[in-house]
């Protein structure tokens, strides 16, 4: 044991000097993190078991159909996968806010801005090669999503307006206007059943990604997850704003733009929302229409809370509630519960994790100074 | 007749609508006032104004009772503000947060045990036609009024009242102010937070039923669109004064009826522009009566809105 060198008692040496206990200290810091939330989930699952059973349906069988309509197959992970893309965009939205304290939950109208700009700068654009009509789809949808949400954290910074109330407000009037656009002044008259604007062309649609036929979401969504981990975790510019989210009054003391903080990183989570949009455009719908406005805003709100704001967190998390998402229809079918079902799921986990904000500091055996001082007292 | 109106009818119908779209943010707002008051913010009565809607109609339709509706609808409303908050009393749990997630529950679960209630018709709820004065059925149908937006305007002036000279309304005050204090006076700030936040669920849920039994009149999954929300951002805009709530209330019913009175005298290609009108209004208002660098006048010390 490396740890014996170290005298008894004087604990806090024994932290810095010795790799073992350093690596315990910080593993039951990080178990803290994964345990509860798991905690949460089981709990919230365990809850919705005894909905079910009183309802007399079964658990059990809920949970095999959410197993093959998520994961059970390749066509089950293919569908579950394609469904989390959207939500990777939409939870860091809600993550990256979040680092400055602001719970921004009006993502869903970032999401269909950001399709409708993207499915919008397409057709003037139609004779230059696809590469760069995509390129130009994807900054036109970033803008917009960045405007919009950058809007929020502006009134935040600039007059104090809550940017909970605000963001769901401008989402609200972000569909609103996509419903008028679409419907009105951009909708190709060609579609008639489904008002929709012009189609940005075959040629200008991503393919699926090699392998795995899944569209380039997915893969551009992990990476953003990455980007937006490195900047939180590995930047000046992330420390900076965790400061700012902690104590506002300090990092003013401390000189830190504060203001610039809060309407870049709103920005930058408006932008990747917006990204959630453009996807949906330029791989599955090749249009801008009503189905842009889907809930994924709303489920990733659930998600970033999931993966604690931790970026790094949200793509297995995004999985998870993808596969419960592509077994709805399943559980229809088979079970014959309404489609509602996944979101009283989702409700109740939310619930659940929000509870098990209070256990944390709870349980000894997640504190870093009861490892650093019981390897210390066996020497 | 309504040739006869030409252009009159907007305002008219504004009007009328006003009453009749007011309804439900009253409730929710003079509901949230309270919980807000005694220092809690409760982000989720957007959920239980569905859920109350929900919980209403399908009582009604079991029953035939309008009114069994209305206090099935408080029932709900009162259980979902006991869940906020007992669950925001545990430390280091946040308010806004629990409120979200309850937000998204309600709605799910009313969702999923109001599908069978979306076919069949509850009865309505009663009102009083103050228009029969006129022979314009324009004017009659603009002053039928509820007897839940009389209880409501009731209600708000006896809460103002409340507040200012009963002991209750002096404890729920004291908790929102400070904690500290009211732990000094021998309260206990927990239960006063749990009992103010269960009572703006029973508004909620009323609010609620009143959509789904008055005015639009059904259950369907769209009933409402961020009404409970819009009436959280009324309170500040109201500054915690249920009087005041009551003439934004109105402001916003006049908003949310623009639309539909423009469409009913033709003006229909910015319909969707005119459905944000309420969402709108409510940014503005937000915006303009918001600052950076003070609390807002007349917010409860304790609430996080302000801090």
């Amino acid at each position: 044991m490396v740890a014996d060198a170290a005298p008894s008692g004087m604990t806090v040496a024994a932290t810095q000097r010795s790799p073992t206990i350093r690596v315990l200290a910080w593993l039951a810091c990080r178990a803290e993190a994964v345990a509860i939330p798991l905690g949460a989930v089981l709990a919230g699952l365990a809850l919705f078991s005894l909905f079910l059973l009183a309802l007399g349906k079964s658990p059990a069988a809920l949970v095999d159909l959410v197993w093959r309509g998520g994961f059970g197959s390749a066509f089950a992970w293919q569908n579950s996968l394609q469904r989390a893309a959207p939500l990777l965009f939409a939870a860091l939205c809600v993550a990256l806010p979040a680092r400055l304290g602001l719970v921004v939950i009006g993502g869903e109208g970032a999401i269909v801005l950001g399709g409708l700009a993207a499915a919008v700068a397409a057709p003037p654009l139609s004779g230059l090669p696809a590469p760069l009509v995509v390129a130009a789809m994807a900054l036109a949808g970033m803008l917009a999503g960045a405007a919009w949400i950058g809007a929020v954290g502006a009134l935040k910074a600039y007059r104090g307006v809550d940017a909970t109330i605000a963001s769901l407000l401008m989402s609200y009037i972000a569909i609103a206007l996509a419903n008028h656009l679409i419907e009105g002044p951009l909708r190709d008259p060609t579609s008639l059943n489904k008002p929709s604007t012009l189609p940005v062309g075959e040629a200008n649609m991503l393919g699926p990604m090699p392998g795995l036929g899944v569209h380039w979401g997915l893969g551009a969504g992990i990476l953003a997850c990455l980007l937006a981990w490195l900047l939180m975790e590995r930047t000046t510019l992330g420390f900076a704003a965790r400061i700012a989210g902690g104590n506002v009054r300090a990092a003013q003391i401390q000189g830190l733009p504060v203001r610039h903080l809060v309407v870049g990183f709103t920005a930058l989570g408006g932008a990747c929302a917006a990204l959630a949009g453009f996807f949906e455009v330029a791989a599955v719908q090749g249009t801008a229409n009503a189905t842009l406005a889907s809930g994924y805003g709303f489920t990733g709100i659930l998600i970033a809370f999931l993966a604690r704001h931790n970026p790094l967190a949200i793509p297995p998390v995004a999985l998870a509630l993808g596969g419960l998402e592509a077994s709805s229809g399943l559980i229809q079918r088979r079970m014959q519960l309404p489609d509602a079902t996944i979101l009283v799921l989702e409700g109740l986990l939310f619930l659940c994790l929000l509870v098990g904000e209070t256990a944390y500091g709870r349980f000894k055996i997640f504190s870093p100074h009861l490892w650093a001082s019981a390897k210390a007292r066996t020497a | 007749m309504s040739q006869d109106l030409g252009l009159w009818t907007v305002p008219l119908a504004v009007i009328g609508g006003a009453i009749r779209v007011s309804t439900p943010f009253l409730f929710v707002s003079l509901g949230e006032t309270i919980t807000e008051r005694a220092g809690r913010i409760n982000l989720g009565l957007e959920g239980t104004l569905v859920f109350g809607a929900m919980a209403a109609y399908a009582t009604a339709v079991v029953t035939g009772s309008p009114w069994a509706g209305v206090a099935a609808a408080g029932l709900a409303g009162a259980g979902f503000g006991l869940l906020h908050g007992v669950i925001c009393s545990l430390p280091r749990v946040n308010d806004v947060a629990v409120g979200i997630a309850l937000m998204l529950f309600g709605v799910g679960v009313a969702f999923f045990f109001g599908k069978p209630f979306i076919q069949p018709s509850a009865p309505p709820l009663p009102a009083i036609p103050f228009g029969f004065w006129s022979d314009l059925p324009q004017v009659q149908a603009a002053l039928r009024v509820n007897v839940l937006f009389l209880a409501g305007a009731a209600l708000s002036v006896a809460l103002w009242w409340a507040f200012r000279h009963t002991k209750a309304g002096l404890m729920i005050r004291v908790a929102g102010d400070s904690a500290e204090a009211a732990r000094a006076m021998g309260y206990d700030v927990t239960r006063v937070r749990v009992l103010a936040t269960m009572a703006g669920g029973v508004l909620a849920g009323i609010g609620g039923a009143y959509l789904s039994l008055y005015y639009p009149g059904s259950w369907n999954e769209g009933i409402s669109s961020g009404q409970g929300l819009m009436a959280v951002a009324l309170v500040i805009f109201a500054r915690w004064n249920p009087l005041a709530c009551f003439g934004a209330a109105l402001l916003f019913g006049g908003a949310g009826a623009l639309g539909p009175a423009l469409q009913s005298v033709g003006v229909s290609s910015g319909y969707y522009l005119f459905y944000a009108a309420p969402y709108v209004l409510t940014l503005g208002l937000l915006v303009a009566t918001s600052s950076p660098d003070r609390a807002l006048a007349g917010a409860p010390g304790e609430l996080g809105l302000s801090r």
